[in-house]
């Protein structure tokens, strides 16, 4: 079972995103995480999961998402050389002792801070799926108040491009 | 300038549709209304919407061009959905028209609302709304071209009731091509790997042809024969398949699979090379994927890489339409020598062996009760083998698949991947309109007809002299048959009391109605019910209640392993 980030240019369309996820749930594919915008070309959608499987299921996932109308071409970017990235918004316990603390454990991680009131940190934090778990971990379960997370975004590393 | 439902008709026309089988509702009246207008395209009044559906995928198996359906928003809509899917799972162009409420209305719960975009959305090639009627000449121009290129399917066209409003009107134009940027179905297969194919095929010992529903649809089926014939190899097919390669061709296996014949599944079993053409290796054919064929090289030719190597995995896949596959694999084998004849004549000889063990064959009772493949086979003689053949689906689908001999492609007409009871009575319809002086028959059972039976209504009023070959078990037989098999003969719910007497039945439908109970009348009538050229003949024909369906896969099993009798197995 291997982890896949496949990215999708889809038209941006209405219906097309309920089939990508249509898709996965009739066939009884797993979605982890799911994000999708326009592109720059605002016809055309930029879809982003996140799923498990081995390489059979991974190669029906993808003949099934091809066949789709509305994609127009798709790319398993843990198939080469990537950046993924995820953003974090998360609320912090932060009290007494505790706030320099949280402070500290931000800026090892290269987060920020972003709001403040006297008992909460509100923190950003931008990285891949396994760093900001290493940052959940270290602040501490019983520390964090609110997660919200984006779901991974990717893109592959050097020239290639996923364009049409 | 044209309104909306204006231009749903012209389109259809454009399109050179010659019928469309509906029912009328509220939410399609203007696009009614259009059509009253012309008299162009032809609309068949149904029954009910999901005999609709079935009339226009009869007619798509029975010619290759789009079946077209018309149905009004909410109840229409969701009474079409069973024959959208079955349309779906045996990959047959269809177009449907539903109707939908007013845009402005849409998510609010109105009357006979329904998201029929995302109900159909698992079983649909793909599926449109408009949202302006501008959109209506290009959406309907793509619907045709996604459903009937690349592997087919149904494509619902679903429409706002104010986007076909008379008042609004548009210019209009019908695209004369489509270009879609993210839908480009594969045109050749890779002449690479047909190379290799080749090169496997002329090696071969111990090889099959196993041929499925592509070919069919795919319109391959002269090149099938001619490969098959060129390499002297044994052809099978599969339930979908039938007719792709001439049931009577001394290189003809029969089916193969759950209820295959006995030298098909052991061809299979034994093979060292199989090519699979426009067959999708399904679980009605391959029993346990993992013990299928285990000595045997698999090519796999398919128009849909989703279907490659899904079930089983192919050593040498194909992606491409199987005709075009299969008449350059003709023109490389025509180049490259001979097959391996000594082997394959020996291979035919091991094959020969077991067509004498265990043919195709049924014990009868001179005493008893008539066998329902007596039926088949009295059916077969009385129309020449000539006949279209509808089935609905049960014990009866199975006989009229093992013993009516098909010749030729599209000839054999049943729902195969949904396996829909109800499918046949409406399907014969579609195939009737599309060939009006061919002789059609549809072999049915007690349970199934009951399924779509006041579609007698329309076959009278268009006067469909279709033949309905009742194959009256008085149970639902392949439900009974497994009870028997796996649980103890317990008849859980599987037969059927108080059945209707269908002789007054069909006459009161304004049909001829025959009976037979005996053997001995069952030719004499059959002569005269196809005597009858201009009229519905309902046969109610009583069969033998006990009888099963063999050979029988063996659940779990390989290939090989089959039940051939109640008694004897593999
Ligand atoms: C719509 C639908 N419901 C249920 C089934 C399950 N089923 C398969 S065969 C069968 C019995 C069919 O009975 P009949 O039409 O009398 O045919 P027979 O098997 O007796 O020849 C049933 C209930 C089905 N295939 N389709
Ligand atoms: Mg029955």
């Amino acid at each position: 079972m291997m982890r896949r980030i496949i990215s999708i240019l889809m038209e941006n369309e209405p219906g097309a995103l309920s089939r990508v996820v249509g898709l996965f749930s009739q066939r009884g594919y797993n979605i982890e995480t799911l994000t999708v915008a326009p592109t720059e070309d605002e016809t055309l959608s930029r879809l982003t999961m996140t799923t498990t499987g081995d390489d059979k299921k991974i190669e029906q996932i993808t003949k099934h998402l091809n066949k789709l109308i509305e994609v127009v071409k798709l790319v398993d970017l843990t198939e080469g050389a990537h950046i993924e990235r995820e953003i974090m918004l998360m609320k912090v316990k932060a009290t007494g002792a505790q706030r320099a603390e949280v402070k500290r454990t931000v800026d090892i991680f290269r987060g920020q801070i972003v709001d403040v009131t006297s008992t909460v940190y509100t923190v950003q934090l931008t990285g891949t799926t396994d760093k900001l778990e290493a940052f959940i971990n270290a602040i501490g379960e019983t520390q964090v108040l609110e997660v919200v997370r984006s779901g991974v975004s990717g893109i592959s590393r050097g020239e290639k491009v996923l364009s049409l | 300038m044209l309104s909306g439902a204006e231009m749903v008709v012209r389109a259809l026309q454009d399109e050179g549709v010659e019928y469309i089988f509906g029912y009328p509702g509220g939410a399609v009246l203007h696009i009614y209304d259009a059509l009253f207008q012309q008299d162009k395209v032809n609309h068949i009044l149904v029954r009910h919407e999901q005999a609709a559906t079935h009339a226009a995928d009869g007619y798509a198996r029975s010619t290759g061009k789009p079946g077209v359906v018309l149905v009004t928003s909410g109840p229409g809509a969701t009474n079409a959905i069973t024959g959208i899917a079955t349309a779906f799972m045996d990959s047959i162009p269809m177009v449907v028209l539903s109707g939908q409420v007013r845009s402005d209305w849409i998510g609010d719960d109105a009357f006979q609302e329904t998201d029929m975009v995302g109900l159909s959305r698992p079983i649909v090639k793909h599926s449109f709304m408009v949202r302006d009627p501008r959109q209506i000449p290009e959406m309907i121009k793509k619907a045709f071209y996604i459903a009937s290129t690349g592997r087919p399917g149904p494509v619902l066209v679903d429409i706002p009731k104010d986007h076909t409003a008379p008042h609004n009107t548009f210019p209009y134009e019908y695209p004369k091509k489509v270009k879609m940027r993210s839908y480009a179905p594969v045109t050749r297969g890779h002449s690479g790997q047909i190379r290799k194919a080749v090169d496997e095929l002329l090696k071969a010992k111990r090889p099959v042809i196993y041929s499925g529903g592509g070919v069919v649809q795919g319109d391959a089926s002269e090149a099938l024969t001619a490969v098959a014939r060129k390499l002297n190899f044994p052809v099978t097919n599969t339930l979908m398949g039938l007719g792709a390669f001439p049931g009577t061709d001394k290189q003809f296996l029969g089916m193969l699979g759950m209820h295959g014949t006995y030298e098909a599944n052991m061809s299979m079993h034994n093979a060292d090379v199989i090519l699979a053409a426009g067959a999708r290796l399904d679980d009605r054919v391959t029993n346990d994927a993992k013990k299928f064929c285990p000595g045997a090289k698999i090519i796999h030719i398919d128009i849909d890489p989703a279907s490659i190597s899904k079930n089983v995995a192919a050593h040498i896949p194909i992606v491409g339409p199987v005709k075009q596959v299969l008449e350059e694999m003709l023109t490389m084998l025509e180049e490259s020598g001979e097959p391996d004849h000594k082997s394959v004549d020996r291979w035919w000889q091991e094959i020969e062996g077991w067509r004498k063990v265990h043919g195709m064959r049924f014990e009868t009772n001179e005493q008893g009760p008539m066998k329902p493949q007596q039926v088949v086979q009295a059916l077969y003689k009385a129309t020449n083998g000539e006949a279209y053949v509808s089935s609905d689906v049960g014990q009866h689908q199975m006989f009229a698949a093992q013993y009516y001999l098909y010749d030729r492609p599209r000839q054999w007409i049943n729902s195969g991947g949904l396996g829909t009871m109800g499918f046949g009575l409406p399907a014969a319809m579609g195939v009737q309109f599309a060939h009006p002086e061919a002789v059609v028959a549809c072999v049915t059972g007690e349970g199934s007809i009951q399924m779509n039976i006041q579609e007698l209504s329309t076959c009278l009023q268009y006067g469909l002299p279709i033949k309905i070959i009742n194959i009256n078990n008085q149970a639902l037989g392949m439900v009974r048959q497994w009870q028997d098999m796996q649980y103890g003969g317990r008849h859980s719910q599987s037969y059927m009391e108080s059945l209707p007497d269908f002789v007054k039945l069909a006459e009161s439908y304004g049909h001829v109605g025959m009976k037979v109970e005996k053997f001995e009348d069952l030719d004499g009538a059959m002569e005269e019910a196809f005597a009858l050229k201009d009229r519905l003949v309902f046969m109610d024909i009583y069969v033998d209640p006990t009888e099963h369906v063999y050979p029988m896969h063996i659940a779990d099993g390989s290939m090989r392993d089959m039940w051939l009798s109640k008694t004897e197995r593999t």
